[in-house]
């Protein structure tokens, strides 16, 4: 099953970065982190689809970090939103819905985002709405760390925190670098866990965040807590499935050349293969048991 | 002298609603006194969000509420909410089309003395550059009520500023002649035109009523939907009298001045001048004595239009 998932995850890479390919634009380096948290939200998570995707009842999901929009567009394609060849053809064309963020002229985008700093607040009007409507679903927003200077991420903190908002989910994308160098350098916030907890939230830190499995169960413990809000801060690594882009600052929003594209979906399919060997040998030596 | 402000009426029209529709949502940031709100949070605590000091986040929430079901009201100083949070205007509420209706208060120089840091001179012109929302300066405080019942029926984003005083009645309960987004015709006049809005109005009808005295016949137009304007209403006037005065408690960039003279411009029928607050910081005092001082009072205009209309 966890397998499945980790499979599932280097192919919505692959489609990800031939999205990107397609366009000739985009931010790599966080799409390839922030793949994890986005299908094991939609996959194993959230209560959304197609078919519920304009019912109150829905969980929602605020790409708060919006530049990282081609994750976004890979994942929904495979929840069945829209065709990924649509995508394909049309990513960053003239008049396309298929912009560099996300917009909720598409189906399954709640809301317009780009400008950092503004999901957590949308966020929770979503949670408080729900609760006075007496709905229990789940609102998440997805933010990157170096979002986390823009202040309004802290004002909505703070109203979370007092407003003791137990649906609210917010998750941090802490790939550790940001378009100038380090978050640490250009701002830093090594101290996250106990800045949110000092603002009423429960903390779930995730150190293996690009585990989908470890993400999985971080979310269902914060479907657990009760009378405040949960972070994951998903510890994860910039450019995550392809050595030539892990954890490098350049790659950020580097289009790639095409021996550089060969050479990731290369290393996405040899990681994705060593996750079927291993599963196999698992299998095999439960069977020989 | 009526005694009630526009922002009470306002306060007026969500409580009778909120009675049977549970979707009205009001929010503030620490402003329900100013907002005149008090009574609202008051009586529906459960469809009451307090903010705090924090205009970001109250659009923000304001926007995530509309996403959520809800009709949402976000009242905050004009001064604050058109600039602090503008962003978020421009991106939680009029790009992603969401059903918030933000309420600017004590606009324009309402907060005379306190100075330009509380002066809202340019929420105009800065609301209305954004596309996809309307903005509003109503006059009075019933065609301050009829606007939010109006405003109620639509899932469209809004801006509303009002003043902080109680304004002179320009029309009478019950019988407010309102469409919206179109002009109120309050005189009719063939020598010159005069198009305000918010508090000018009451002294745009004085100055009507003077120069009628002295033979000189000025029509005066309620101008409070700013965007989308009445450019019918517009050409209409410039049709008839060749002179239009505009008059408003703005900065002359980008108001209602300047949205008049874009229309006239187009058709070259009449000549536009602007009454507004200079572009410098808005000497200090409070409102009539800023209004007196940069003759935006009904004598003001009036010599204005004597000094320019051809007899």
């Amino acid at each position: 099953m966890a397998e499945n998932y980790k499979v599932l995850a280097y192919e919505l890479r692959k489609q990800t970065v031939a999205i990107i390919m397609s366009g000739k634009g985009g931010h790599i380096g966080g799409d390839m982190s922030v793949m994890d948290i986005l299908m094991t939200l939609y996959f194993r998570q959230m209560n959304l689809s197609p078919e519920n995707q304009d019912s109150p009842d829905r969980d929602y999901l605020i790409m708060s970090k919006g530049h990282c929009v081609e994750a976004l567009y890979a994942v929904l394609a495979e929840k069945g939103f829209f065709p990924l060849e649509q995508v394909k053809e049309e990513y960053l064309r003239f008049g396309s819905p298929f912009i560099g963020h996300p917009n909720n002229k598409l189906p399954g985008i709640e809301m317009n985002s780009g400008s950092l700093g503004h999901g957590l607040p949308v966020g929770i009007g979503i949670a408080l709405a729900n609760r006075m409507d007496h709905r229990k679903n789940r609102v998440y927003v997805v933010m990157g760390d170096g979002e986390l200077a823009e202040g309004s991420v802290w004002e909505g903190a703070m109203a979370a925190g007092m407003y003791q908002l137990d649906e609210l989910c917010a998750v941090i994308d802490r790939n550790g670098l940001q378009i100038s160098g380090s978050t640490e350098e250009v701002m830093a916030h090594e101290d996250l866990k106990r800045r949110f907890e000092s603002f009423g939230w429960h903390v779930e830190e995730v150190w293996q965040g690009n585990d989908s499995d470890a993400l999985n169960q971080a979310f269902d413990r914060a479907k657990q807590v009760k009378g405040k809000p949960t972070v994951v801060i998903a510890h994860t690594v910039k450019g995550f499935g392809s050595s030539i882009m892990e954890n490098q600052v350049a790659w950020h929003h580097h289009v790639p050349e095409e021996e550089e594209y060969r050479q990731i979906i290369h290393d996405l399919e040899e990681r994705k293969q060593a996750v079927l060997t291993n599963s196999q040998v698992r299998e095999e030596a439960a069977g020989h048991e | 002298m009526n005694k009630i402000p526009n922002r009470a009426a306002i306060c007026e029209v969500l409580m009778e609603q909120a009675a049977n529709d549970r979707d009205i949502v009001v929010l503030c940031s620490d402003s329900r006194g100013s907002a005149s709100l008090a009574p609202f949070a008051e009586r529906y605590p459960e469809q009451f969000v307090e903010v705090g000091i924090a205009e970001q986040n109250l659009v923000g929430i304001a926007a995530g509420l509309a996403k959520g079901g809800k009709k949402v009201f976000a009242a905050s100083p004009a001064c604050f909410l058109s600039t602090r949070s503008y962003e978020q205007v421009k991106v939680d509420v009029a790009y992603s089309a969401t059903n918030v209706t933000l309420i600017g208060i004590s606009g324009g120089v309402s907060y005379g003395a306190l100075g330009m840091s509380h002066h809202s001179a340019q929420d105009i012109a800065a609301i209305s550059a954004i596309p996809n929302i309307r903005v509003y300066l109503p006059s009075d405080r019933h065609q301050t009520r009829c606007l939010i019942e109006s405003l109620l029926k639509d899932s469209l984003p809004a801006y509303i500023r009002v003043g902080r005083n109680p304004v002179e009645d320009i029309y009478e309960e019950g019988s407010v002649p309102f469409v919206l987004n179109q002009a109120t015709v309050l005189a009719e006049g063939k020598d010159a035109a005069i198009l305000a809005c918010g508090e000018m109005v009451a002294p745009a009808l004085g100055a009507s009523r003077l120069l009628a005295k002295e033979g000189i016949s000025a029509a005066v137009l309620d101008m409070y939907s700013i965007k989308p304007i009445d450019k019918e209403a517009v050409l209409r006037a410039a049709g008839t009298c060749g002179l239009l005065v505009t008059v408003e408690e703005h900065s002359p960039y980008g108001g209602l001045g300047a949205a008049v003279s874009q229309i006239v411009a187009e058709r070259g029928t009449a000549r536009v001048i602007q009454l507004s607050l200079p572009d410098a910081p808005v000497i200090t005092g409070n409102s009539q004595e800023v209004f007196d001082y940069y003759g935006l009072n009904k004598a003001g205009i009036a010599a204005k239009i004597r000094e320019n209309v051809k007899r």
